[in-house]
């Protein structure tokens, strides 16, 4: 079903993690939206900066740490380029989604007062609504979620009604981590700034499927993970326009953030070493460089078709086996006018008739079969459909037509035991 | 604990001879499709707890599914009264009563769940490090023992 100028099987053989069996089953991967494998490249590049560079960034005159430091800083240049930033000092390297939303949260605290409100989608990941939860309790601002539909997408009524409150701030999900939903960030930014909102899009779940662009987007800040993007785990990234960063107050401070430091008066060194307080995680750093110039390499046009493709055979695989509950998906007995998107990327969320999730992943996992089995930090989003959990199952660039069939396989195996 | 929010005393009982025998299922399955529907069939055999009390308050933390537990001492023996909303969870909440209820403190305190699912040939299929609670559970009993 793939096209055949696309030599699918030599990306997938980049990744190590995948050649394996478990028990009888060879390993079947279905839960790059919790993290993905990681390339070949990615981890050579980690481990020859420990065997060839190792050494601090920024600090010595010695050659090791200029060596260190090229690399790193030339990372930023990369993911400045991979979602057209303006410049190299809106690219801040945290370490990972909710260390960036949560250093935002933290950094504005002095901006807020009582009453202020900030709006959440409601759909969104726990680091999308505990961070602005405790950023209330420590100014009195409120926390509004953004209502949803029937479906779970994004209710734009209830948005457009709630933006007429004149919200301080507006926290975003630009594809949602439990569903999958690509909700259109670019319009809904554009609505929260007439308002005069602050805003910040949460994107772990797109970088590694969509093509990201902050300033066609708009947004005063874009977080997002190395992990889920085939580098490693402790990397992510907040990027902001100038404004926006230089509007927070750094959460951590200490060494390398700062310009001078006296027992009198110590001031604060200029972006992006004003957020990186401490020694970073260079080798994470280096090995998310590689993660995107092993995906700068791929036809990304084409990649992005092969991973549509598999979605939709997946959902499609999915209805016919009957007896499944699919989420925020049309056709789905729970689609609705009122959605703001029946586009899905990268994950299917279902539920096998009123069968428990976790004895469906349990189940799974004897035949060899990777998927999630949770309220996937979702809670609000699980009460709102009113589940106590169900099943995921992501794809990524590696997942090929067999994996799924696999998967289709082995649920109907878990059906048969339990209906 | 008010007397009303933990079960009658009458169900902290030894086990039946069914759940005693379905241990002996499990063990014999030769497959995994076998051993897990032996599973579930035991924890069919488990009484099921009373809604009132499926509490927040007795639930085990660590499990994904929801579990609930009770504990009382009769006679100097330990005894056990546990529930879960997964089919799975259930099972090994059975099997982990058949091994244990009306047993002393000591003997609980010394149980060795890894070992005893090797002994019933688990150990391929249920590890106790899997996210299925097992370890929660044990935790949980042995909790209830130092009240």
């Amino acid at each position: 079903m793939t096209n055949s100028r696309f030599d699918h099987q030599a990306i997938r053989k980049q990744f190590p993690t995948l050649q394996q069996q478990l028990g009888d089953h060879p390993l079947c991967y279905l839960d790059t939206a919790a993290t993905s494998q990681k390339p070949q490249c990615v981890i050579d590049a980690m481990n020859d900066y420990y065997v060839q560079d190792n050494a601090n960034v920024h600090r010595a005159a010695h050659q090791l740490s200029a060596r260190a430091t090229q690399k790193y800083e030339q990372v930023r240049q990369q993911v400045k380029q991979l979602i057209q930033a303006g410049s190299n000092q809106q690219v801040i390297f945290t370490h990972g989604t909710t260390e960036s939303i949560n250093m935002v949260a933290h950094g504005l605290t002095t901006q807020f007062k009582k009453d202020d409100i900030i709006l959440v989608d409601g759909a969104a990941h726990h680091a999308n609504i505990v961070p602005w939860q405790a950023l209330a309790k420590r100014t009195g601002a409120k926390v509004i979620p953004i209502g949803l539909t029937p479906s779970g997408h994004l209710d734009l009524s209830s948005y457009d009604n709630l933006l007429a409150l004149k919200p301080k701030l507006v926290a975003l999900s630009h594809v949602t981590n439990a569903l999958g939903t690509i909700n259109p960030v670019e319009n809904l930014v554009a609505k929260a700034k007439q308002q005069g909102a602050l805003t910040l899009v949460d994107g772990a779940q797109a970088i590694a499927h969509l093509d990201v662009n902050v300033q066609t987007l708009g947004c005063d800040y874009y977080v997002f993970s190395g992990h889920k993007m085939y580098g490693p785990t402790g990397v992510g990234i907040l990027y902001g326009t100038l404004d926006a960063l230089n509007m927070l107050d750094p959460m951590l401070t200490g060494g390398e953030m700062i310009k001078s430091v006296s027992f009198e008066a110590t001031t604060y060194g200029e972006l992006p070493n004003r957020l990186e307080a401490g020694t970073p995680a260079i080798a994470e750093v280096i090995g998310l460089g590689a993660a995107i110039t092993f995906l700068s390499k791929l036809d990304k046009p084409q990649i992005q078709q092969h991973e549509r493709e598999m979605l939709s055979y997946l959902q499609q695989q999915l209805s016919q086996l009957g007896d499944i509950t699919l989420y925020g998906v049309e056709g789905s007995g729970l689609a609705d006018n009122n959605a703001t998107s029946t586009n899905n990327l990268g994950a299917v969320a279902f539920n096998l008739a009123s069968e428990h999730h976790q004895d469906v992943g349990i189940l799974l996992d004897q035949q060899g079969i990777a998927v999630r089995c949770g309220h996937h930090c979702a809670m609000p989003l699980m009460q709102h459909l009113m589940i106590k959990g169900c099943c995921r199952a992501s794809i990524g660039i590696y997942n090929n037509q067999q994996d799924i069939d696999r998967f289709i396989n082995a649920l109907n195996e878990v059906k048969l035991m339990l209906l | 604990m008010s007397p009303a929010s933990t079960p009658a005393e009458s169900l902290f009982e030894p086990l039946s001879e069914a759940l005693i025998q379905g241990e002996k299922l499990i063990a014999n399955a030769t497959n995994w499709q076998e051993k897990y529907r032996q599973i579930m069939l035991l924890g069919k055999k488990l009484p099921s707890l009373a809604a009132e009390f499926r509490q927040e308050s007795a639930q085990v933390k660590g499990c994904e599914s929801q579990a609930w537990l009770y504990h009382r001492t009769i006679n100097g023996k330990e005894y056990f009264v546990a529930d879960s909303d997964a089919r799975i969870v259930k099972g090994l909440i059975g099997l982990l009563l058949v091994a244990t209820q009306g047993q002393s403190a000591e003997v609980i305190r010394q149980f060795d769940v890894t070992e005893y699912f090797n002994q019933l040939g688990l150990s391929g299929q249920l590890s106790p490090s899997r996210t299925n609670g097992l370890h929660a559970l044990v935790q949980a009993m042995n909790d209830h023992l130092t009240r």
